[in-house]
């Protein structure tokens, strides 16, 4: 796979790279203490090493087996399960759409393709910039207050074109906010 | 988490705040959302004002037993409110009494049916009333840790369970030597990441144990070897969160409301076509019309309603005529070859295609199979493309008894019920809207093979 040894070499910068601030390894020490066996607290610290590393790259699988005694394998079975776990960087501001039912009916596909269009992405892929990664994802327990974008870790509820148009907007000036 | 970031730009959900006016409506008989409208009820202070926590003083200073406190839970009739419906006394009351191996309690708060949302409620505004029904229903089983398992995107709502948690220990609630009773108590909230099968409480229980969500096979049932093969309770938010006014008021008092099988309140989290979606909370045995005109405000539009999903996704669908006289309990709906289920209940008026609403499911729960069983992960997969040849006009003449014979070949096959949560709606949708379907097909003269199996699939541009 790493046949370009330029490729090979950044990996190899990366893996150096990655370890914990000093305060994420004081939360993961926190962490181990809430579980009677080690690896319950596989999925906290994996949510802690994306919030500290941004995505799950093959150097942060790695040092997540290191650090809970278990194999790389292991960890990455675990990693590509769960929908909220990245198997590659997105960007600052990542739209997520749910498109399950409730939400589809209040016609969320139509706004997550709007919003692809605009950013000129399919859904899945980030923008050039980095700025914007649009998703679909499926219920997210906001059915009564349809269609809802989860962006990054916030709901914004009961969502119309012209919120949706605000949300995308003052995410390009720099945090996203519905006045 | 980023616990910081998230207490700045998270506002609280307000939902129920735009679907219900402050004064309760007549219909609605609060049990478990009595002081939901209190502001700052998820302080402990303001909920310890309204009644909060004296069951727990209750427990502990009234000296009740164990046994005690499951009797008076199974003199309730609670029913497990996350969809399977099991009585909560004697859920509790299968955890072995020795104490050779620790015990554990865990919330189940993944939420992740399609079409509910109740629990979120509970969880981003009264959180004390689920942790004083763990505190003690953990004391009745004998647990010294419990797990509150919510789902990853819920993060608001850990948000304010860590808080609420925080507090309770500081109030004496948790912790060494409760209330001086000699039982210690730990309380952790765990987040998942994304995985509707961790809702079934064996994937949830393999989850919390580090690994994929994969479900369990049953016996051994989790009462006698769950979490680390120790003995374990998954208890829903919903039913947790109704232990402490059973305790405080007796499980007697309980059975005032609802029907003799049916017993107490349900919180029904309603969406789709009415005027006011949101989560309205009734007796058991409620006539669907109140839940649907006096809570929800009728029909959006004024339209005329063509069907209704009860229990969140899975739940077989049932007509308007079947509807329009149902009573809102286990047995009524299971009369009308449905289920109450998890209470997320979805309108669906005149205007709606079927085969489109069940398309979306079925692209739902292919997606969601964890893949451990065969029948579920290759059947959710045909069941889609079938559908998707639906409506890319390529359907077949015998594709509704294609279906019936996927979905059969499913039912009752798998470790879990993910397969047949959609495998009976399928059949049910054909059943009762056979014509939606029909139409489809007359509208469709296509032979030979596919082309659109594959079509909406990723792969090369």
């Amino acid at each position: 796979m790493n046949a370009n040894p330029e490729q090979a070499s950044q990996k190899i910068s990366h893996l150096s790279s990655v370890q914990f601030s000093d305060a994420a390894m004081k939360e993961f020490q926190k962490i181990l203490t809430r579980y009677d066996s080690k690896r319950s607290a596989l999925l906290p610290v994996l949510h802690l090493a994306q919030d500290e590393f941004g995505w799950m790259s093959p150097a942060v699988i790695d040092y997540v087996a290191k650090l809970m005694d278990l194999n790389s394998a292991q960890v990455l079975e675990v990693v590509t399960f769960y929908h909220m776990f990245h198997k590659k960087p997105v960007g600052e501001h990542h739209f997520q759409f749910c498109v399950t039912l409730s939400c589809w009916m209040q016609g969320s596909h139509q706004m997550m393709k709007s919003t692809c269009s605009r950013l000129g992405i399919r859904q899945g892929e980030t923008t050039a910039d980095g700025k914007f990664t649009v998703s679909a994802v499926e219920c997210l327990g906001s059915c009564g207050s349809a269609p809802v974008v989860q962006v990054n870790e916030t709901y914004y509820e009961n969502l119309t074109p012209e919120k949706l148009n605000r949300l995308i907007v003052s995410s390009k000036e720099g945090a996203p906010k519905i006045p | 988490m980023r616990t910081s970031s998230v207490k700045q730009t998270i506002h609280g959900t307000n939902m129920r705040a735009m679907a219900i006016e402050q004064k309760p409506i007549q219909a609605e008989k609060r049990i478990l959302l009595e002081h939901e409208h209190v502001p700052n009820i998820k302080q402990i202070d303001v909920y310890a004002s309204k009644g909060g926590y004296e069951a727990l003083k209750k427990v502990f200073q009234g000296k009740m037993t164990p046994d005690q406190v499951i009797d008076e839970v199974k003199a309730s009739g609670l029913r497990g409110r996350g969809g399977a419906g099991f009585p909560t006394g004697n859920k509790w009351s299968f955890v072995p009494k020795s104490k050779d191996k620790p015990h554990y309690l865990l919330s189940n708060a993944d939420e992740s049916e399609p079409g509910t949302f109740k629990d979120r409620v509970i969880l981003e505004k009264i959180p004390h009333m689920m942790i004083e029904g763990m505190i003690i229903g953990s004391y009745a089983i004998g647990a010294a840790r419990s797990y509150i398992y919510i789902r990853g995107e819920y993060t608001y709502g850990a948000v304010v369970l860590e808080r609420a948690i925080e507090e309770a220990y500081q109030a004496g609630f948790l912790g060494k030597n409760i209330l001086g009773s000699g039982f210690d108590h730990d309380m952790v909230v765990h987040r998942g990441a994304g995985a509707y099968i961790c809702g079934e409480e064996t994937g949830l229980i393999s989850s919390l144990e580090g690994k994929k969500g994969w479900p369990k096979l049953k016996p051994p049932f989790p009462a006698v070897e769950g979490y680390l093969r120790c003995p374990t309770v998954v208890n829903n938010v919903e039913t947790l969160a109704a232990v402490p006014w059973i305790i405080r008021n007796g499980g007697a008092a309980y059975t005032k409301f609802g029907t003799e099988k049916s017993r107490g309140t349900k919180m029904w989290s309603v969406s789709g076509d009415v005027e006011r979606p949101g989560v309205y909370e009734l007796e058991l045995g409620a006539p669907f019309t109140a839940l649907l005109n006096d809570c929800c405000g009728g029909m959006k539009n004024g339209r005329k309603l063509k069907a209704m999903i009860p229990g969140g996704s899975s739940a077989p669908i049932m007509t308007a005529e079947e509807s329009m006289n149902c009573k809102l309990d286990y047995e009524s709906i299971a009369a009308k070859g449905s289920m109450l289920g998890s209470g997320g209940m979805i309108i669906l008026d005149e205007t709606r295609d079927l085969v489109q609403v069940l398309k979306n499911l079925a692209e739902f729960y292919h997606d969601e199979s964890c893949g451990q069983c065969t029948p579920c992960r290759e059947g959710t997969g045909w069941v889609e493309k079938i559908l998707h040849s639906f409506t890319e006009k390529d359907a077949r003449k015998d594709d509704l008894e294609l279906l019936k014979t996927v979905t059969n070949n499913m039912l009752g096959r798998t470790i879990c019920v993910l397969a047949d949560s959609i495998a009976m709606p399928v059949q049910s949708y054909i059943q009762k809207f056979p014509e939606e379907f029909e139409s489809y097909i007359a509208r469709s003269n296509a032979t030979g093979p596919r082309a659109s199996i594959y079509s909406h699939l990723p792969g090369p541009q």
